[in-house]
């Protein structure tokens, strides 16, 4: 989401060229001093030693990079957040981008009601919008279940609860308006004009849509599936309420060391391979989408 | 612009269920008149609500993320509006690296900030205390308010500026009477969304906060992580609702569409 700024350099541009940089230096430090410097010392400590008795030592080992490397048990953890992250990416750019064109397409005032009413959820406490799943769920009799069934989808109620499936459902929904946003976004890029076109030489809604709207709001798509990728892999409210104390992901096992077991060394181990990984995911396809699109995405 | 058809709509409508359900159930559940989770409710009662008076803790959480989201905000405008001026107004050196360091609590993970926190924190002494949230949430929010703070400096007529120059107002006049009423909506905004992200914050805030400066949303978390029952529905049913509240103000005042997406009304 790094911001590319459009330049409007002033007159000023070359009369003071170091004001920037003491206007910029109150924000810079505090980001140095209390943003930087902390990641660095987590990524220390994940080289300490740590023992039930002796606490933290600082010494600079690999036992917790070992453990997290070799022990089966971080192996599947890391194997259950990743493809809870796929699933909800794809499940949100599956539904969510169908809904922001129908979206743009509606009239003046439902449009931004809808808007409203689907962005909103964005800035409602997460642990709000999780409780409602957990209730919604409420164990084989749950609400969701007795709708499915009666629906015909399914013929049993499926388990929802402390399953990766009810923290797929779960999570897409938290992170679904970031997904409408960014296809959104890129929808009002889009000339409706060129539709209007394709549609008067004679192309039909179907053929509309594949080349024409596709094609362009797929940049939106994508940046929207990497934000919602980052987020779902480091999510950690709706997991730890959904999932239950058993079915770990990174964060929530990271929260499980760093507060109850107090083996800080092996969760900052857990939390910085988190990080890296997600870097490189992110970064990597950023890159990949920029050489496609030839744009840099917000 | 064509219109939806039927098909388009009834995927709407199953859309916007799926989105609304999970907050419309927590409302309904909060009215229940029973001693546990019921749902359908037959009968609707306050009583839930009531019983919200009788546990303090919820009550004290409440005005702390009160306090926290406010100060925190306000700081982090503090902050970025230089920051903001310098990024919009200057080519220089590092600027698209300073941008990218300010908005990087976006792409950092809230789990990863909040262990890092934790540690630095314990480590100079300042583990659990109300300072040491504030300075976390400062950063956590700083983006929000920087993004509104860059678009209202950056979408700003200089001639207006330049007159008042040539007019002979001095460097102080001209900031004082000219640049920050021009920028103060888009700090307000700024400071509103930011806010309301500090106020949701769980993540990282649980890593950060002890007992005794449990902010609201880690304090619905952790009962919740104990049991569920109505009260911590009554409890959310009223966050939801104050949230909204915000929210409806906030598009009202500003539009929602500008905050999130950076476009607004007036360009539509």
């Amino acid at each position: 989401m790094s911001a590319a700024v459009p330049s409007r350099a002033g007159p000023d541009e070359g009369r003071a060229s170091l004001a920037p940089y003491l206007l910029s230096l109150p924000a810079f430090l505090l980001f140095v001093g209390i943003v930087f410097i902390p990641i660095v010392m987590t990524v220390l400590l994940s080289f300490h030693d740590w023992g039930q008795y002796k606490g933290i030592e600082p010494v600079f080992i690999l036992k917790n990079w070992r453990e997290v490397w070799s022990d089966g048990y971080f192996h599947e953890m890391f194997a259950r957040t990743f493809r809870i992250a796929v699933a909800v990416t794809l499940l949100s750019a599956a539904l969510g981008a169908p809904e922001a064109y129908i979206l743009n397409r509606m009239r003046s005032p439902w449009r931004g009601i809808f808007l409203l009413v689907i962005l909103g959820p964005l800035l409602i406490s997460v642990v709000a919008r999780t409780l409602g799943w957990a209730l919604l769920f409420g164990g084989n009799s749950g609400v969701v279940n007795k709708a499915l069934m009666s629906l015909g989808v399914i013929s049993g109620p499926i388990p929802f609860m402390f399953t990766e499936t009810g923290v797929i459902v779960a999570l897409t929904h938290v992170l679904m308006p970031y997904m409408v946003l960014s296809v959104w976004a890129a929808l009002q890029r889009l000339d409706p004009q060129v539709e209007n076109a394709a549609a008067s030489l004679g192309a039909s809604q179907l053929t509309i849509l594949r080349r024409i709207v596709l094609p362009q709001v797929t940049p939106g798509v994508l940046s929207g599936a990497i934000i919602v990728f980052a987020l779902a892999a480091s999510a950690f409210a709706t997991p730890a309420i959904i999932g239950g104390r058993r079915l770990k992901v990174a964060s929530t096992l990271a929260y499980d060391e760093f507060l109850n077991t107090l083996n800080w060394p092996l969760g900052a181990a857990v939390a910085t391979l988190l990080l890296i990984a997600l870097i490189v995911i992110i970064v990597g396809s950023n890159r990949l989408v920029e050489r496609r699109y030839g744009e840099k995405l917000r | 612009m064509s219109r939806n058809g039927w098909l388009a709509l009834t995927y709407h409508a199953l859309f916007v269920t799926f989105m609304v359900a999970p907050i419309a159930v927590v409302i309904v559940v909060a009215f229940t008149p029973e001693g546990y989770l019921s749902f359908p409710t037959e009968r609707l009662s306050l009583r839930w609500f009531y019983a919200i008076a009788e546990y303090p803790e919820f009550i004290t959480a409440f005005w702390r993320s009160v306090w926290l989201g406010a100060v925190s905000s306000a700081i982090a405008v503090g902050f970025s509006v230089p920051a903001a001026l310098a990024i919009a107004r200057y080519q220089f050196a590092g600027r698209e690296a300073l941008t990218a360091l300010l908005m990087s609590p976006l792409m950092i993970p809230h789990v990863v900030l909040g262990i890092a926190f934790l540690r630095f924190f314990t480590q100079i002494g300042i583990g659990g205390t109300f300072v040491g949230l504030v300075l976390a949430h400062i950063v956590i929010v700083l983006p929000f308010a920087l993004r509104l703070t860059l678009a209202s400096a950056i979408g700003f007529d200089r001639s207006i500026e330049q007159a008042a120059v040539s007019l002979g107002a001095t460097e102080t006049t001209l900031v004082r009477r000219i640049t920050l009423p021009l920028i103060l909506p888009g700090l307000a905004s700024g400071w509103a969304l930011a806010f309301i992200n500090s106020f949701d914050e769980v993540t990282m805030t649980v890593f950060v906060a002890a007992p005794g400066t449990e902010t609201l949303p880690v304090r619905m978390f952790l009962y919740i992580q104990d049991n569920i029952d109505p009260l911590v529905t009554s409890v959310s049913a009223c966050v939801v609702a104050f949230t909204v509240v915000a929210l409806v103000a906030l598009d009202w005042i500003y539009g929602l569409e500008r905050l999130l997406v950076g476009r607004g009304k007036e360009e539509r």
